[in-house]
């Protein structure tokens, strides 16, 4: 191994970090809300918007990322002249929110589950105490409902955060130049694959404990009733292929 | 030139893809199904290694299933793909083969996968290998069963049965990455879409097409799933 | 303990035979890339067609060696074959210094300018030179000259390229710093993004390029700009190979010089490119 060449190689790729982070926290930002949505679609009552929520659900999971990516960027490009029309065009053309809107889509999938789980595993008993104390509506969503269902899905939310950060390495299939990205444009220059393909996965991993970390301390930080933090592990989600 | 229906595209005619498309297809699942067996025996193993291993070889177990989880599988893929055959050719040259010793795609492919999914499947494993009641196994040792028959008889079969949730969950897993392992050379649907998409200049209708195929196996394989676990359950009685 | 000595000297035999085989008729893996029409394309059904295929075919008899092609993308195509996934790789690529450092080259067997494909509305239809050719290496002024008159029209354009190829170089020597550069992993789908708009102009060999004007989508797309030869866009079109396979080197130069002399790669190269690529001398 050559420890100065992966040096280098460290440094030229942590220049995809911004990136990577970026497209990570924007599809996860906005993946976030429309998974909210999505959940309480599912859990409306109205069986018309549950099985829409439902087919969103197992349409997004049942098809590989790279699959919808592909279908976003260059599939949707067939389509230009209509999606001129409505404007949208200016959207679609760039590589970069094409990436964001494919991961969005598909964390919001996984995510509305995540959540849906949260929401549900509120106990009644609290719900109706809180009803009994006389709050209804958004307070008691706001004061009871909502604390509680994070707290129980912020541990699967943790590993959901990871795998959308493992899962921005794809987006360099659509000429994004995040950590992959540059890694594939450096492997053309060197043709050294092995050795920047492990400085690749080392950055990766440093950011993934990275999150984990900062996911465990909000862990800690919002069941101050336990304090000693709940040894569950984090359900077990298919990653996002 | 005229263009082509979306059905003469993806249809059997002298220009469709269709059959091009049903054999690619055929090697997504053969791909799929040897890297979920692989990670099935990977992932026993590092179960096993993670409950009963000693401090050494835990760590080892917990290191893998951290850095397993914590990069990109598509990193993983390229890793195998490059490194795999690197590898072994320096085995083999210490041996004295001179030579090719290539690896076809389609094992590093299976390989990768399975070295993957063993890391989910590890955990999986685990997680149903705890549900399994002390007393049942202290009883199989005080009849005198030695480990191998305590494995096959008594532990196996339980922690399989509380297993197969999660083994659905992995399986959708595993299909999905098979998808990555287009960027190898594989002929598997993705690529063969590729290829298709590239070749007409059509690219919605093939990923479209290929985004089907892949629902369809993922339905089928829920289903098969839903009724193994019901099969399975079928002697349990289940708090309502 | 019999039957094990038996069965280990059973699979030593075989393995001596198998060894004895390769040595009389050696099996060469080809790797091309599959998506670079007209060099080397996948048809309808997924069958590898083009220039590259035919030439392989030809160059295997003259050779009497079995061969056995296999597509590869391309950004790992040299990769792996120092990895020894195949022995030789004909895709469309040029000999270039820096890709000597690595690898081997078999002696050329095409060689095609490179140059813009914009389309016929694009306000990059009027790049001066369209028609003309000139080799950096042959006449650096006049190559120069014409790289200076195309950056006020390229000024701020974005331009697609196909990464780790002897196009993308040229682009970052001589125009980083005039147009952004978007690199993607196959010619067809930069070609598809210059139809969708995403960029201005893309920049490929003129194969290539030809090849794509005939496709129906494609009607409208012109070759623009002075046709670019040498220096970084390399020495030729040729079989690339390891270093340490001096043998299958020689035995690709006796074919590909045997092909250019009785006119079978000119013959092909009408056939594919409509025009004679067979490298001058």
């Amino acid at each position: 191994m050559d420890f100065a060449f992966m040096k280098e190689t460290f440094l030229s790729l942590l220049s995809g970090v911004p990136l990577t982070l970026n497209l990570a926290f924007t599809s996860v930002a906005f993946g976030t809300v429309f998974a909210m949505i999505l959940a309480l679609m599912r859990l409306s009552g109205v069986s018309v918007l549950a099985a829409v929520a439902q087919a969103y659900v197992f349409v997004f999971r049942g098809t590989p990322l790279l699959v919808q990516i592909f279908l976003i960027y260059y599939g949707l490009g067939q389509f230009r002249p209509a999606l001129q029309e409505w404007g949208l065009w200016i959207f679609f053309r760039e590589p970069y929110w094409c990436a964001v809107l494919a991961l969005t889509l598909n964390t919001a999938a996984y995510a509305s589950e995540i959540i849906r789980g949260g929401l549900q595993s509120v106990p009644h008993q609290q719900v109706e105490a809180a009803r009994a104390c006389g709050m209804s509506g958004f307070l008691l969503f706001r004061r009871i409902v909502f604390p509680i269902a994070v707290r129980q899905a912020l541990p699967a939310y943790g590993s959901e955060i990871i795998l959308m950060v493992k899962a921005t390495s794809l987006a360099s299939i659509i000429t994004m130049m995040e950590v992959t990205g540059i890694a594939a444009k450096l492997i053309s220059q060197t043709f050294r694959a092995v050795e920047i393909f492990v400085v690749a996965g080392l950055i990766y991993l440093i950011i993934n404990f990275i999150i984990t970390r900062i996911v465990m301390a909000i862990e800690w930080w919002l069941s101050p009733h336990l304090r000693r933090p709940p040894a569950v592990e984090p359900r077990l989600e298919a990653a996002h292929v | 030139m005229q263009q082509l229906s979306y059905f003469e595209l993806v249809g059997f005619g002298p220009n469709g893809w269709g059959w091009a498309l049903l054999t690619a297809t055929g090697m997504t699942l053969a791909v799929a199904v040897c890297g979920f067996l692989i990670g099935s025996v990977v992932g026993t193993f590092v179960a096993w290694a993670k409950v009963g291993g000693n401090l050494a070889i835990r760590g080892i177990a917990d290191g893998y299933t951290t850095v397993l989880r914590g990069i990109p599988d598509l990193l993983v893929i390229y890793l195998f793909y490059f490194g795999g055959s690197a590898a072994l050719g320096a085995i083999g040259s210490l041996f004295g083969a001179e030579g090719f010793i290539g690896v076809p795609a389609f094992v590093t492919g299976a390989l990768a996968i399975g070295i993957i999914s063993g890391a989910y499947q590890a955990e999986v494993f685990r997680g149903a290998y705890q549900v399994v009641s002390k007393g049942e196994i202290e009883a199989a040792r005080s009849v005198g069963m030695h480990r191998w028959l305590m494995f096959r008889r008594i532990i196996a079969p339980q922690v399989l049965r509380y297993a197969i949730p999660g083994l659905g969950n992995t399986w959708q897993l595993v299909l999905k990455e098979s998808a990555l392992i287009s960027v190898t050379g594989l002929v598997e649907l993705l690529r063969q879409s590729h290829i298709a998409a590239g070749s007409t200049r059509r690219p919605f209708d093939f990923y479209l097409t290929a985004a089907v195929l892949y629902l369809l196996i993922t339905w089928v394989s829920t289903y098969l799933f839903q009724r193994a676990e019901n099969h399975s359950m079928r002697g349990i009685r289940r708090a309502s | 303990m019999k039957l094990f000595k038996a069965f280990g000297l059973g699979l030593l035999a075989s393995a001596l035979a198998l060894g004895g085989a390769a040595a009389q008729e050696r099996t060469v893996k080809i790797a091309t890339e599959g998506a670079y029409a007209p060099w080397n394309f996948t048809g309808p059904g997924g069958k590898l067609e083009g220039f590259e295929i035919d030439l392989a075919n030809d160059l295997c008899a003259r050779m009497k060696v079995k061969c056995e092609i296999m597509a590869q993308d391309w950004d790992g195509i040299i990769p792996a074959l120092q990895a020894k996934k195949y022995d030789a790789i004909m895709a469309g690529m040029n000999i270039t210094d820096k890709r000597l450092e690595v690898i081997n080259f078999s002696l050329p067997y095409a060689s095609t300018p490179h140059g813009w494909g914009v389309m016929k509305d694009s306000p990059l239809a009027k790049l001066p030179g369209t028609g003309t050719t000139v080799s950096i290496d042959k006449d650096p002024e006049a190559a120069k000259k014409a790289i200076e008159a195309w950056k006020p029209l390229l000024k701020g354009k974005t331009v697609g390229v196909q990464g780790s190829t002897v196009n993308s170089q040229f682009l970052e020597k001589y125009l980083k710093d005039v147009v952004e550069i978007r690199e993607y992993k196959t010619t067809e789908q930069h070609d598809l993004d210059l139809t969708a708009g995403r960029v201005d102009a893309i920049f490929a060999g003129h194969g290539a390029l030809k090849a794509t004007q005939e496709k129906p989508e494609f009607k409208d797309m012109v070759i623009t700009g002075t046709g670019m030869r040498g220096d970084v866009l390399g020495r030729g079109v040729a079989v690339g190979m390891r270093k340490d396979d001096a043998e299958l080197k020689k035995s690709f130069d006796e074919a590909i010089q045997a092909a250019i002399k009785d006119g079978t790669v000119k013959k092909l190269s009408e056939k594919w490119f409509k025009i004679d690529a067979t490298p001058q001398a």
